[in-house]
């Protein structure tokens, strides 16, 4: 009895223990970006935000700076949106493809996906950075969305490549012998329930580009086309001397969008595969 | 003609895709390899033309003592991280798996927010944890644990620069590697679990003759990822640099070919440092390649 009542608290122990250790830099970042910068450079730091201020995040919002954050925030959006509506477009239909129809090449075009994506874009950077070079697209929108649509490609093809294999294809024959044509049985019968598959990758690819961090580097150097890691980095090298709270509001800024895309996919992501599961 | 149109109709779907992924991947890749074997200097990136050395690039970066030394770190330090990683990650998983349901929301819920951060941010957020002067890590260190530590400089010297490096990144990676054991354990059948229990079988012993065996896959596939994450890595680095300098002693071969290419203009050299790295990657993932081929068709 009183080695059962030992284990569960030792087990509460642990839960508490790994909660708090995973929590605290958030919680960290937080507490920082809502207390005064004056009273972050102390020796005694301060664990809650009893001064709480909001003045932190109008600093990066609205104060002259040398590496502005609403352009770099506007340059995040656009490659990001982009990146997402193009990869999702183009991985649904090869997913179609490659989930409805037998045809030769199919195997072989699998492996290659996932082979791209075991390519490290670490050696890839010169040669893609020469690419983009040699088109006249370094520093703009459109070269570096083309670039993620590519890296987000074969990851988006093979999660939405499973999301249509577990439509049952009955469901669309069922259709067609109601008189449906083959066009009108996937837009009305599998298209919707495709749905929640669509935007958990949707998402998913929202988060990668959101976060890449070397090919942004590379290709949009330039402070003006910079994105959000990027700025952030430039920011923190720039500020780290004398403004580590702004530092920390600007990380809150760029981390929220991701804390809050990252906990509606999570749910979809487990119920989608254990939906598949279950179809067997 | 119609059977043709049919089967050339798949291909029409995949061209967008096939399109894309040749000009921003298959190509660089071919180019990649041409210019590893030229030399290929700042002069070749304004238009001069790149003298062909054949195999000079790959010789000398062979017998180059610093890119062996980059080459030695990166592993020991991806080993390291692989192995605490692989740890930590199990250890939670096993221990969720005992836990009442409240106490595993609560451990997960945790997890996720570790796993969610963008890893930019994550060592900026680190960084400052960290910091010499201000770092709530050197006044806990002191005040709580007795240690003199105000005023420490981890980002000085190289073994202390990795020990935070691997605090981060191990940090970010247990989430995923505890999830997925997490999911394995759930697959193992109670009636095999309860039969080894009756037969007297401690926890160790059902772990070691039971859950190993039946994770083998699992296991196999999150090791082969973590390797490859941990060896590529780039990001955590690189922003670490930027805390405290030490470029030379704590690069790894991202970090490094970043350096070299980019920083110092040699794109041959770089070129041929990637390929090593390119064709060191695809046979450590060709496992994971296969496994994942076979469990998809």
């Amino acid at each position: 009895m009183l080695r059962k009542r030992l284990t569960k608290s030792l087990f509460a122990g642990f839960a508490i223990v790994v909660f708090v250790l995973s929590v605290f830099p958030v919680y960290w970042m937080l507490n920082t970006s809502f207390t005064p910068n004056g009273l972050t450079r102390q020796q005694t730091p301060s664990f809650f935000p009893t001064n709480f201020t909001l003045e932190n995040f109008e600093t990066i919002l609205f104060d002259e700076q040398q590496t502005p954050f609403i352009p770099a925030l506007l340059n995040s959006l656009s490659i990001t949106l982009l990146t997402v509506t193009f990869a999702l477009a183009f991985a649904f239909l090869s997913a179609v493809a490659l989930a409805r129809f037998q045809f030769i090449g199919r195997k072989t075009f699998l492996v290659l996906i996932l082979i791209i994506q075991m390519i490290p874009g670490e050696a890839m950077i010169i040669s893609i950075f020469r690419v983009v070079n040699d088109v006249n697209l370094l520093n703009s929108i459109i070269g570096l969305t083309i670039v993620y649509v590519a890296t987000v490609l074969p990851f988006t093809i093979w999660m939405l490549r499973g999301f249509v294999a577990g439509v049952p294809q009955e469901l669309e024959e069922a259709a067609m012998v109601d008189g449906c044509t083959r066009q009108q049985a996937f837009r009305r019968i599998t298209f919707p329930l495709l749905a929640p598959g669509l935007v958990a990758t949707g998402v998913f690819g929202f988060i990668q580009a959101w976060n890449e961090f070397l090919l942004a580097l590379v290709i949009n150097a330039r402070p003006e086309m910079m994105t959000l890691p990027v700025w952030l980095r430039t920011y923190q090298q720039v500020t780290s001397e004398t403004n580590w709270a702004a530092i920390m509001a600007g990380s809150v800024l760029m981390t929220i969008p991701v804390l809050i895309f990252f906990m509606i996919v999570q749910g979809r992501m487990t119920s989608g595969l254990v939906a598949g599961a279950v179809k067997g | 003609m119609m059977s043709r149109l049919k089967s050339l109709g798949p291909w029409a779907m995949l061209l967008p895709a096939v399109a894309v992924l040749a000009v921003v991947i298959g190509w660089p890749l071919i180019n990649l390899i041409i210019m590893s074997t030229q030399e290929y200097g700042r002069a070749q990136v304004f238009g001069a033309p790149a003298p062909f050395v054949g195999l000079d690039n790959f010789a000398y970066v062979l017998q180059d003592d610093k890119f062996w030394a980059v080459f030695n770190r990166s592993v020991v330090f991806a080993a390291v991280n692989v192995f605490l990683t692989m740890v930590l990650g199990t250890l939670t998983a096993l221990a969720m798996f005992q836990m009442s349901k409240g106490f595993r929301y609560l451990t997960q819920a945790g997890l996720l927010v570790a796993w969610a951060m963008p890893q930019l941010t994550a060592v900026i957020v680190w960084g400052w944890m960290f910091n010499t002067e201000y770092g709530v890590v050197n006044y806990s260190l002191t005040e709580f644990f007795g240690l003199d530590y105000l005023g420490h400089s981890w980002f000085a010297e190289p073994l202390s620069f990795f020990a935070v490096a691997t605090i981060i990144i191990t940090w970010q990676s247990v989430p995923f590697v505890a999830f997925t054991i997490y999911a394995g354990l759930t697959q193992i059948p109670n009636e095999v679990r309860e039969a080894a229990m009756l037969d007297g079988a401690s926890a160790v012993q059902r772990f070691r003759n039971l859950t190993i065996p039946y994770l083998r896959p699992v296991f196999a596939i999150v090791i082969t990822l973590q390797i490859i994450w941990d060896l590529r890595v780039f990001t955590q680095i690189y922003a670490l640099q930027g805390l405290g300098g030490l470029r030379e002693e704590t690069s790894t071969l991202g970090v490094y070919i970043y350096n070299v290419s980019l920083g110092g203009g040699d794109y041959g050299m770089g070129g041929a440092i990637s390929l090593i790295m390119v064709v060191l990657m695809s046979a450590l993932s060709f496992y994971y390649v296969r496994r994942t081929i076979k469990e998809a068709e």
